[in-house]
């Protein structure tokens, strides 16, 4: 019992942190960026090259520089993220979202075969796992690793929720959620705020890639599609553009997930996940914490 | 806004000879008319199962238009209508020994009601939850598929029977079925209807505004898109004589979508060239394997930066 509420904890703290980019893209742009669980996959990949480079990886010093990895990676991925922000979606903010959308699964594809093409179609096999020793808390077995990735993931969101809501940054990314016009008219550097904030979504979806390739140490290039789609069902729980809305709700997806898995068997775990979508958005299409908003004609 | 500025739009401007010559009504005719010598150059069974699988492919990409192109709905999962069309009329076929054409009724009803199960909660919502919860319900279907007895888990059902003996024979029935099923299309676009539809994808609070039930009118599409692809799952089981969960997964909704949006979305004759040449140009580039799903992504991105329109636009009847 307690085994599965902290599986479910330790998968949606992944979720979470994939849901978070995606909901904060939403929420200053209204765009669903389909391509953002590709940006996981390329953080898992990208994560992969820099551990291949270094070569080969002393026992006790896995930890740290799994983290120097994943700073690398953040990087990377975020640059990515930026890159596709304005090569594919900057050109067509004014365009029908329709045009938008069909824009961001043409980018995921890219993304997918491009990496296929780059890096083989054959599952690869992470270099680094931390194996450790299980620790016994609370009558459930957890590794220390485990809890060392929960915490980075912890302390990236609390990172990113003091960001938004503390910083000047923040305080314009929340304008511009609400109105770019005018935030423009105020000053604000509408582009380049929204740069920034794909650099954030994305950098934290290759956190998450790194820290999945290093649990279940194993990637392929089409590893994000699924994710992705989790993700966003976690942003909806939660509430899209609402940030600690979306922590809670890749949170509880993690949770219903591993106990959907314990009572229906594994082969149903994604069509429950995806049932759960449905049935949020048929009730409350707001999410748990989000508000009711109008939309504007 | 200049003449210049509302010419680039694409809608209005005074249409090319291509465009004429795609907007006539004889092009369909020629469109046929190709379809029915092409076995007459070339009928090796390789070659009458690429044009069966080319034909069918324009049926799915006619009935995806139908709420992609007229009605502005984006469908990231229609492979799912596919799916459940072939696996019921496999299903019924295999299970019952009927004739395939027997399970057409069942097929329109069960994929009437799956549109209606996914359309009716989501319609009410943003147009991009609708794409988001469709792909989804793609998934749903696949994995669905994939762990039920009935459908025979991931090795699916074999053994369907043929609905005409004859490769060429089967070609000629599937072209006479997909004509008619994109001509179907095209006059429901020119109904009440498909204004209706094109008016809703347009501006929906305008819509509403003037008196359009928009939730009935997207309802409406999204049943005929079911119904469209059932059918072609129809085909397709009949074709293949199987069905197995590997052929329904997103991909496959990518790729009719990739065809509806290169050839215009809209556009009916467009959409039809589209179909046909996303089911042709993987065969002809064979050596570009590993390269075309990456060519597909950045295609579309390219068309959507370039031509919104897409390659053969739909004209407006409306705009002399």
């Amino acid at each position: 019992m307690t085994q599965l509420v902290w599986n479910g904890l330790f998968v949606g703290s992944f979720y979470a942190l994939v849901a978070l980019g995606y909901s904060m893209v939403y929420g200053i742009i209204k765009l669903l960026n389909f391509a953002h669980g590709d940006l996981y996959m390329l953080g898992a990949f990208t994560g992969f090259a820099v551990l291949g480079a270094v070569g080969g990886v002393p026992g006790g010093m896995a930890l740290p520089l799994l983290l120097a990895v994943l700073l690398v990676t953040m990087a990377v991925t975020g640059l990515a993220g930026v890159a596709l922000e304005r090569i594919a979606y900057r050109p067509l903010r004014r365009a029908p979202r329709l045009s938008l959308l069909i824009t961001a699964v043409g980018t995921s594809f890219a993304l997918e075969y491009g990496m296929r093409a780059a890096a083989g179609a054959d599952p690869r096999v992470y270099p680094v796992r931390l194996g450790g020793t299980s620790l016994e808390i609370l009558g459930a077995r957890l590794t220390l690793q485990q809890l060392v990735l929960v915490g980075v993931a912890v302390v990236l969101m609390a990172g990113l929720n003091l960001l938004v809501t503390r910083t000047r940054e923040g305080r314009a990314m929340r304008a511009i959620a609400l109105d770019p016009r005018t935030s423009a008219l105020m000053g604000i550097d509408v582009d380049a705020v929204i740069s920034r904030t794909f650099f954030i979504g994305s950098a934290l979806a290759g956190a998450a890639g790194v820290m999945a390739g290093a649990y279940y140490g194993k990637i392929d290039f089409l590893m994000g599609f699924l994710i992705g789609l989790k993700a966003f069902t976690a942003a909806v729980i939660g509430g899209i553009g609402n940030i600690p809305g979306t922590m809670l709700g890749g949170l509880l997806l993690g949770l219903l997930e591993s106990f959907g898995t314990f009572w229906l068997g594994g082969e149903w775990r994604d069509v429950f996940a995806f049932g759960v979508l449905i049935l949020f958005l048929t009730v409350r299409p707001t999410g748990l914490l989000g508000e009711r908003v109008t939309e504007r004609v | 806004m200049t003449t210049a500025k509302v010419r680039r739009l694409g809608t209005d401007r005074p249409p090319s000879l291509a465009s004429r010559l795609m907007g006539n009504r004889w092009a369909g005719l020629a469109g046929l008319l190709v379809a029915i010598l092409a076995p007459f150059v070339d009928a090796t069974p390789y070659a009458l199962s690429v044009m069966t699988s080319a034909a069918i492919a324009v049926m799915l990409a006619a009935g995806l238009n139908i709420v992609v192109g007229y009605c502005g709905l984006l469908d990231l999962g229609y492979v799912a209508f596919f799916a459940v069309g072939a696996y019921t009329s496999g299903v019924l076929a295999t299970r019952f020994q009927l004739p395939l054409l027997a399970t057409v009724p069942a097929v329109i009803v069960v994929t009437v009601v799956a549109g209606i199960v996914i359309g009716a909660p989501t319609l009410r919502l943003r147009s991009d939850y609708l794409a988001i919860v469709t792909l989804g319900f793609g998934e749903i279907i696949r994995i669905t598929a994939n762990n039920l007895e009935v459908t025979g888990g991931p090795s699916g059902i074999y053994g369907i029977p043929p609905l005409v003996e004859h490769p060429a024979a089967f070609y000629y029935v599937t072209v006479a079925v997909v004509s008619l099923a994109v001509l179907g299309s095209a006059r429901l676009g020119r109904s009440r209807l498909g204004r209706a539809w094109r008016f809703v994808r347009e501006d929906e609070d305008a819509a509403e505004a003037m008196g359009v039930h928009t939730y009935r009118v997207k309802l409406a599409a999204y049943i005929a898109g079911a119904v469209w692809g059932g059918l072609a799952g129809v085909l397709f089981a009949a074709q293949l004589s199987a069905v197995s969960p590997g052929s329904f997964t997103f991909l496959a909704s990518a790729l009719v979508l990739m065809a509806v949006v290169l050839g215009g979305m809209g556009s009916v004759s467009g959409v039809v060239v589209g179909a046909v040449v996303i089911s042709i140009l993987p065969e002809i580039l064979r050596d570009l394997a590993d390269y075309r799903f990456l060519l597909f992504g950045v295609l579309l991105i390219a068309v959507m930066l370039l031509r919104p329109q897409g390659l053969w636009p739909a004209r407006s009847r409306e705009v002399p």
